[in-house]
């Protein structure tokens, strides 16, 4: 149990049955007045925001949150197999509470999967991942659109921007905080 | 952590309020710190230090000092309240009170105007987020509320909106040009403060505002020790979070409140306004160590 002192930045807390995470916090007291603990929380499930102003006397249940390393084995569709590195239980994820998440999953891949009331809510990748460009369009000399970027597309089906000078069969590193393009790889 | 020019201009600006109220004939006094027993207030959590506990305020040993015949005094002291920690506040955090006999809250805003054109004059590297020449607003909590909330200063505090109100609606907004004096507040708030005359449902207390953060709690003391006790035993009933507080009368500071007849007090956060004078956002960047920079 959580009481209104104990709220931060970060902090994870059961509302109305949803687990929330504190993504502002502000503590403010007026002058005599009592303390009031201003909150922006955002739903770790449907990722909705909430703004809440609470009191000293509130109180907050743990939300049931676990965090287990899993491996990634395959995707059929819309479904996404992971397995449990421990107990080799498994679990699907679906692409869309994976979200943008799902642009960087390679086979195999090791990462951490966070349950809710032992449903998976969330994964969390490494920062960056190495995946294999597998669609490049040449680079067109002389081409006078001003920009120096391309898009190419990686294994798992991402496109993204890349400098020219990547081809077709190239590793590249991605961060997947941003999506971004960082480097090339040589293997 | 502040840096060498930092603590530079905090001496300074310690320097010219002391200067500024001794030039005002005001004698500085220094009491105890660590108090066998404080004044009962339910929204302030006390941190117990042995069989005492630390100031949270030196209010009470200030108007003894009244009592014992000083007419004007002032303190710059630390004090502490447990569980005060955000981007304004600090557990430990540096107060300046200052009381005069025989006057009221109006004599104290006149203080707040010349103190800060003093400071203006004396510090000129600081800045000042508010205009001091013009006349300062002055604005009652009910004027506030009518102005600023849907609904009105005594229908918040029948339904225990008052404080959220005024932290979400009213503070943000005040101090913005010159800076604002809120006062008039309901008796219900202002436990040590005088009733208005022809006005029984305020108090004669105000708080100043800059740049919409408050900086200073100042009212018309309430004289009357019967009063007061009733007061006190009021208090003492709503307050549930005791932590091992005795509810016990301060009886020397009550008998002493007899031999006084008119006096009034300010209190005033020196952090807060030391971080507005640096253009600071966060309490911790006016201070020498914030609370994370320390050994632990």
């Amino acid at each position: 149990m959580y009481s209104a002192s104990d709220l931060r930045k970060g902090l994870k807390v059961l509302i109305d049955g949803a687990p929330y995470v504190v993504t502002e916090f502000d503590f403010s007291k007026p002058g005599k007045g009592q303390a009031l603990y201003r909150c922006k929380l955002r739903n770790m499930i449907t990722g909705n925001q909430l703004v809440q102003t609470y009191r000293s006397n509130d109180k907050f249940d743990k939300p049931a949150l676990e965090e287990r390393k899993m491996q990634f084995l395959y995707n059929q569709e819309n479904e996404y197999h992971f397995m449990d590195n421990e107990n080799f239980d498994q679990i699907v994820i679906t692409r869309e509470q994976l979200g943008d998440n799902a642009n960087f999953l390679q086979d195999n891949m090791e990462l951490q999967v966070l349950l809710f009331e032992d449903k998976p809510i969330d994964v969390t990748l490494p920062i960056f991942v190495n995946l294999l460009v597998t669609v490049a369009e040449p680079w067109a000399k002389g081409d006078t659109s001003g920009t120096d970027t391309k898009p190419v597309t990686v294994e798992t089906g991402y496109v993204l921007n890349v400098p020219p000078f990547v081809v077709e069969g190239d590793k590249i590193q991605i961060d997947t905080r941003t999506g971004a393009y960082v480097t090339r790889v040589k293997e | 952590m502040l840096d060498q020019e930092g603590l530079h201009l905090r001496a300074a600006f310690f320097r010219a309020i002391r200067l500024f109220f001794q030039e005002q004939g005001f004698l500085e006094v220094d009491t105890p710190i660590r108090q066998p027993l404080l004044i009962p207030e339910q929204n302030i959590v006390p941190i117990p230090s042995g069989t005492h506990f630390l100031q949270s305020s030196p209010e009470l040993y200030m108007k003894r000092l009244l009592a014992a015949g000083c007419e004007r005094i002032f303190q710059i002291c630390h004090c502490f309240r447990q569980g005060e920690r955000g981007r304004l506040h600090l557990e430990e955090f540096v107060m300046l009170e200052w009381y005069r006999l025989d006057a009221d809250y109006a004599d104290l805003m006149t203080d707040c105007e010349q103190l800060f054109g003093f400071l203006a004059g004396e510090l000129p590297g600081c800045i000042f987020p508010a205009h001091l020449d013009l006349g300062w607003e002055r604005l009652t909590v009910a004027e506030a509320f009518a102005r600023y909330c849907p609904i009105s200063a005594a229908e918040a505090l029948a339904v225990d909106m008052f404080d959220q109100l005024l932290v979400e609606q009213v503070e943000p907004r005040l101090g913005l040009n010159t800076p604002t004096f809120l006062c008039d507040y309901p008796l219900e708030l202002a436990s040590l403060a005088r009733q208005k005359p022809g006005q029984p449902e305020v108090a004669e207390r105000f708080e100043l505002y800059v740049s919409g953060i408050e900086l200073a709690n100042g009212f018309s003391e309430l004289t009357d020790p019967d009063l007061q006790r009733k007061r006190f035993e009021e208090e003492y009933a709503t307050m549930e979070n005791e932590r091992g507080r005795q509810k016990k009368m301060p009886e020397h500071f009550l008998e002493d409140l007899g031999k006084i007849e008119q006096a009034a007090g300010i209190a005033m956060g020196l952090d807060r306004l030391f971080m507005l004078l640096l253009g600071r956002k966060k309490i911790d960047d006016a201070v020498s160590f914030a609370p994370g920079e320390l050994d632990s």
